[in-house]
């Protein structure tokens, strides 16, 4: 028999199923919400995990929802309370402690895993010493063993492991990066970018490798019958040693439970505009364990995105909610490295459908490119220098058409450079000074009345009394007029 | 007839004239006025501005002689009859037989009054206290409404009093950083720009937050430029980068504030690309602000209308406050939190019982001892008081209907141009049934009147008014108001002898400070203690001052917070953007300001020739490439039309805009009036209309001659 409850069940309380839940309360303080999290702890900000890594900021600090919130806004939460399965049939959410939970509509926000690749050493579990890097259990996990440990190899070059790699070497040890790809962030970053960013974590005592192929995970059992990590093993049979291996090897979408329910997946929970389940009305899925179109979103902002447009449905703010894809942009999150990226960035300059813009200096750590299509952006890499991103990241969501001067993309403040206060240059009309209105012109003709000092120009015009600010300029007029007059004044005032 | 203010001589203690003050913005500038012709002379002895004048300033004297100024009541028959001129007893007997046939049929609440934030603190408390006692309505509010009230509310929420700057002017020259959110002093109050400027000489930043590059912006070491609407996300970013970076002041935090760790979480959502996504400003750059406020000891966040006038504004000033407070910044010598107010008279006009909520001394008329206080003073039983009314856009807003006011009496104001969706509330204006306006020049909304009252005006006229300081200052009689006129206060004085209202109705601005000082007493902005001469051997006396031998406040909060339990407030503030965000009909995002040479609605500014000369006219700033997507030529004449309603303007082209992004200033009444596009969305706790953004379109016009 179907339920009859119109209880909300969210599984999954990371950064999607937290934030939805916060949201729909906001919208609807009524309805009855059960939200399962597999992690015992309130919701964490895993965005910040590098920062707790890098020593920045406490585990402890990076909490997204207070527990309390969960009882003043009668929200039935069951933190560390993992989900085993969903009775589709009967609309109820089975979980680990025996419970059975009704549902009118379930929500899955179940997030994605780790992927940690078969490989030997590997396969049964990583071994002491050895982590992935996904959750705030494997943060505190790393920290605790980086104290310990001298040198550390990262698996993967991707975003994760560069910051992981960057946070290690800021806690003082040997880091170095493994990367398969042929350069670092392949996806994100065109060979230049990678190359450019190779070179400023050497500086930073990054050490990284890529095209490196590592087969397997090296292990030794100590006298205490633990299995430890010792370093990897790579492709051609190079051995690199290591007492902390981190495996950054990217994640995959956590869509068990799902399955298991014969719900619709490809690589993520298949779901419509409105985020719901193509095989199950009853069924939504948001975050990175669903998929939209071809997509599945891997940040944290289009995550946030579905979570507001479900809570507008299913809170009743805004019925014709719709997610409708979204603008994908990566940003580093690394001590000494300034890194933004989104969109296309691989394309060369001789491809002609599109411009690119470049900038590049490598010895400096910097490197600028925009790609245009039809005067809209579609991709671009800022490396070393950002002060362009948050203009960049808002032209990009919104497609919206580029400014005519290119450079201003790439360079902050050459847009509208400020006209220069040199009186020589300046025109007749021009304002010196804006609190009383007075031009280079009125200076001069108060000037050829005869006027021979500041304070005789001031008193005339009021140039400079109110905020004082164009004192300077007067007094550079006063003194390039008094270079203008054809004589020495044989005694000027003042 | 003659009041004892008119048979007053001017008050002339210097050579050149009555030492007084501004008749402009919250700075409230030292001037002496006299002589023949009258002349403004700035004086050095006030610390605000040193002997510095802006433009307006400078040319304040020409107001007591403008060519149309209103010497005479004027009065129609009938709504569509012409104003003519009539007297004093006709049009004092038309408004009291109006007030009494309305409230007759429909009750108290049938009349409405509409104060200003130039009003003197004297004119402000009487007008409080004739509405609630004279004609027991609880229908009054006023144009600070629009001006403070977010900072208010978000400041009394903190800190448990408000008072916009927490310290002495002068403190500000010594800072080490100060960071002003949506403030372009520059050109609103430019002799502030002296503290500024001096406090860079000595090595400190200045850091402004701003959608356009104005010219305090041009002057700043830092300057953030974001989207409009997104000010708080911004503060949110910047206290998750103060958190991240370890600047935050532990210490501080316990010992002086509660709430940090709902803040904490809260602003964990606030990483810094997210940030910079939402605002456009750039992370490094909020990094660095966030480095030169932490740096030094001495630090301010200053807001003003362009982080406030949002219909979240309260939760945005809030959000730099939260910034402030984690950083240890107020309660300390020469750190802290403050606001720039903006009328003359804006601190003291929202202290003394305009406001729909509040009774005299910063009270609310909810609380039974507030109540029991002020009708002590009054002479009255408490329940005569009547409660909270309408706040200022929705009295407007329901002026004429059902329920709402049929008649109403409007002193120091020009709605019609100043309140958003200004052409509602010209259609509001036009469904009353009777309307009386008290000015000295024919504004927009006094031409709408069915009786226009002349009044005396800045220089004729003595009180005291509070800067932006806190600090209450005397304005002087510098000359004789023109025959025919009559004050504030004589007005209020005769419709209350004429309503048989109970209490006492000076029309003597002393004797009505001597009664503010006793409803004052105990509140939370206490005069008690302030005297004319205390104000004039000490150049000024801040409050709270409770006594004759308090020396009152200069910096509050030193020792502890005007909370009960003495305690700074941490409140958690989520983004939500704009009311209106843009769409394919709308595209562009418009805000609206000020220039330098005009004041307000523009009603006192547009009537002096060299202001006129300089800031003829309004105008649309925008960005040349914006301009050339639409085909707009910088001078044309521009379209740009809001969900509300379109405004015709000239095209200016500016490259310190942002491209997303046109502004227009709102000084000028008719067809280029900003308000016509402004969006009326309230701030659920201020009820602040959001007036800094809303989304537009432009148009280039045809130049066919068509048009117009």
């Amino acid at each position: 028999m179907t339920s009859l409850s119109d209880r909300i069940v969210v599984v999954g309380n990371g950064m999607a199923g937290s934030r939805f839940v916060t949201e729909l309360r906001a919208r609807d303080r009524e309805v009855p919400l059960t939200v399962f999290g597999a992690e015992p702890q309130q919701p964490y900000n895993r965005v910040l995990l590098s920062s707790v890594l890098a020593g920045a900021v406490g585990p402890e600090q990076i909490g997204l929802v207070d527990p309390a919130w969960y009882e003043r806004n009668d929200v039935d939460a069951r933190l560390g309370v993992e989900v085993v399965g969903i009775d589709r049939e009967r609309r109820v959410v089975h979980a680990a402690d025996g419970s059975a939970t009704e549902y009118g509509t379930l929500v899955l926000a179940t997030g994605s895993v780790a992927f940690v690749p078969p490989i030997p050493g590997a396969e049964e579990g990583l071994p002491s010493g050895a982590s992935a890097f996904r959750t705030l259990e494997d943060c505190r996990r790393i920290v605790e063993l980086a104290d310990r440990a001298e040198r550390a190899v990262v698996v993967g070059g991707g975003l994760l492991g560069i910051e992981a790699a960057r946070g290690l070497a800021g806690r003082g040890l040997e880091a170095t990066v493994l990367h398969l790809a042929g350069h670092l962030m392949e996806r994100q970053l065109d060979p230049d970018a990678g190359r450019v960013l190779a070179r400023t974590l050497a500086g930073l005592g990054v050490r990284t490798r890529v095209g490196a192929a590592v087969t397997a995970l090296r292990t030794e059992t100590g006298p205490d019958g633990e299995r430890r990590a010792v370093g990897v093993e790579l492709a051609d049979g190079e051995f690199l040693p290591g007492d902390l291996v981190i495996m950054a090897c990217g994640v995959r979408p956590d869509v068990r439970l799902a399955r298991e329910a014969g719900l619709e997946v490809d690589r993520g929970i298949v779901v419509d505009e409105t985020l719901r389940s193509v095989t199950d009305p009853a069924v939504r899925a948001i975050g990175e364990c669903s998929q939209y179109g071809d997509t599945v979103y891997g940040l944290v902002a289009p995550a946030w995105e579905q979570a507001v447009v479900l809570a507008d449905l299913l809170g009743g703010a805004d019925a014709a909610a719709r997610f409708t894809g979204a603008r994908q942009i990566t940003r580093l999150k690394a001590t000494g490295v300034e890194l933004a990226a989104m969109g296309e960035t691989h394309h060369g300059d001789d491809d002609p459908e599109v411009e690119v813009v470049r900038f590049a200096d490598p010895a400096r750590g910097t490197y600028k490119k925009v790609v245009i299509r039809d005067g809209r952006l579609i991709g671009a890499i800022l490396l070393g220098e950002t002060g362009t991103a948050g203009a960049l990241a808002q032209l990009y969501d919104r497609n919206a058409p580029l400014p005519s001067d290119r450079l201003s993309l790439l360079f902050p403040g050459v847009n509208g450079a400020t006209v220069s206060d040199s009186p020589v240059r300046m025109p007749d009309a021009a304002t010196v000074c804006n609190c009383s209105n007075v031009s280079k012109g009125q200076i001069r003709a108060c000037w050829e009345r005869g006027a021979r000092t500041v304070e005789d120009i001031v008193r005339a015009t009021r140039a400079s009394t109110g905020c004082g600010g164009c004192r300077d300029t007067v007094e550079g007029l006063v003194a390039w007029l008094r270079e203008q007059e054809p004589e020495p004044e044989p005694a000027p005032a003042g | 007839m003659t009041a004892s203010e008119r048979t007053r001589a001017p008050d002339t203690a210097a050579a050149d004239g009555a030492p007084t003050h501004c008749p402009y913005c919250a700075l409230q500038c030292g001037m002496t006025v006299g002589g023949v012709p009258v002349r403004v002379t700035p004086r050095q002895d006030v610390p605000a501005n040193r002997g510095g004048l802006c433009h307006k300033g400078w040319t304040a004297a020409e107001l007591l002689t403008a060519a149309d100024r209103l010497t005479t009541p004027l009065m129609r028959a009938r709504r569509d009859a012409p104003l003519e001129p009539c007297t004093w007893d006709e049009a004092l007997d038309r408004i009291v037989a109006e007030v009494t046939r309305l409230q007759g049929r429909h009750g108290r609440d049938a009349v409405g009054v509409f104060g200003g934030g130039g009003l003197t603190n004297e004119k402000a408390y009487q007008l409080g206290k004739f509405a609630r006692i004279a004609l027991r309505t609880a229908q009054i509010d006023y144009n600070g409404r629009f001006c403070m009230s977010s900072a208010a509310a978000a400041v009394n929420r903190a800190f448990g009093m408000d008072r916009g700057l927490p310290m002495p002017i002068t403190d500000l020259a010594r800072a080490d950083a100060i960071m002003v959110a949506g403030g372009n002093v520059a050109e609103t109050m430019p002799p502030f720009m002296r503290h500024l400027a001096e406090m860079r000489e000595r090595g400190g930043a200045l850091i402004v937050i701003d959608p356009r590059r104005t010219v305090t912006a041009r002057r700043a070491d830092l300057h953030l430029q974001p989207t409009p609407g997104t000010d708080l996300a911004l503060a949110n970013g910047m206290l998750h980068l103060a958190i991240q970076e370890g600047l935050v002041d532990e210490d501080y935090i316990r010992a002086r504030t509660d709430g940090f760790e709902q803040v904490r979480m809260s602003v964990n959502a606030y990483w810094p690309d997210r940030v910079e996504r939402i605002t456009g400003v750039p992370a490094p750059q909020m990094r660095e602000a966030v480095r030169l406020l932490a740096r030094g000891r001495r630090s301010l966040i200053l807001t003003a209308r362009g982080a406030e006038q949002h219909a979240r504004g309260t939760d945005t000033v809030t959000a730099f406050i939260n910034l402030a407070l984690a950083l240890g910044l107020p309660g300390r010598e020469g750190s802290g939190y403050g606001c720039l107010t903006g009328q003359g008279n804006g601190q003291g006009g929202r202290e003394h019982g305009q406001k729909a909520d509040q009774l005299p001394g910063y009270r609310r008329i909810d609380d039974p001892a507030a109540r029991a206080h002020v009708a002590a003073v009054w002479g009255v039983d408490p329940d005569v008081i009547p409660g909270p009314g309408r706040s200022a856009y929705e009295l407007l807003e329901a002026l004429g209907t059902e329920d709402g006011p049929k008649a109403l009496l409007l002193f120091g104001s020009n709605p019609v141009v100043s309140a958003p969706r200004s052409a509602r509330v010209e259609e509001r204006l036009g469904a009353l049934e009777f309307l009386a306006v008290a000015d000295f020049v024919p504004s927009e909304t006094a031409l709408r009147a069915d009786v226009v009252l002349p009044t005396t005006q800045w220089a004729e006229e003595s009180g005291t008014v509070t800067n932006l300081e806190g600090r209450v200052l005397r304005r002087r009689r510098a000359v004789d108001p023109p025959p025919g006129v009559r004050s504030d206060l004589e007005i209020i004085a005769e419709l209350a002898g004429r309503l048989g209202a109970p209490g006492a109705w000076s029309d003597d601005p002393a004797e009505v400070f001597e009664e503010l000082r006793a409803a004052s007493a105990g509140g939370p902005a206490d005069y008690s203690g302030i005297t004319y001469e205390r104000i004039e051997a000490e150049g000024g006396v801040f409050w709270p001052c409770p006594s004759p031998d308090h020396p009152g406040t200069p910096r509050p909060f030193l020792d502890r917070f005007a909370t009960p339990d003495g305690r700074a407030r941490f409140v958690p503030v989520e983004h939500g953007g704009a009311a209106e965000g843009t769409d394919e009909d709308y595209p562009v995002h418009l805000t609206t300001g000020r220039v330098l040479a005009q004041y307000q609605s523009g009603a006192q500014t547009r009537r002096v020739a060299p202001l006129v000369e300089a800031a003829p006219e309004p105008f649309v700033e925008l960005h040349p490439d914006l301009a050339e997507r639409h085909g707009v030529t910088d001078g044309a004449m521009v379209r740009v039309s809001s969900r509300r309603g379109a405004a015709v303007v000239r095209a200016r082209l500016v490259e310190s805009i942002r491209h997303d992004t046109v502004f227009i200033p709102f000084h000028w009444a008719g067809e280029g009036r900003a308000n016509l596009l402004t969006n009326p969305a309230l701030d659920p706790v201020s009820r602040m209309p959001e007036f800094k953004v809303c989304a537009v379109r432009i148009e280039p016009i045809e130049q066919s001659g068509a048009d117009q």
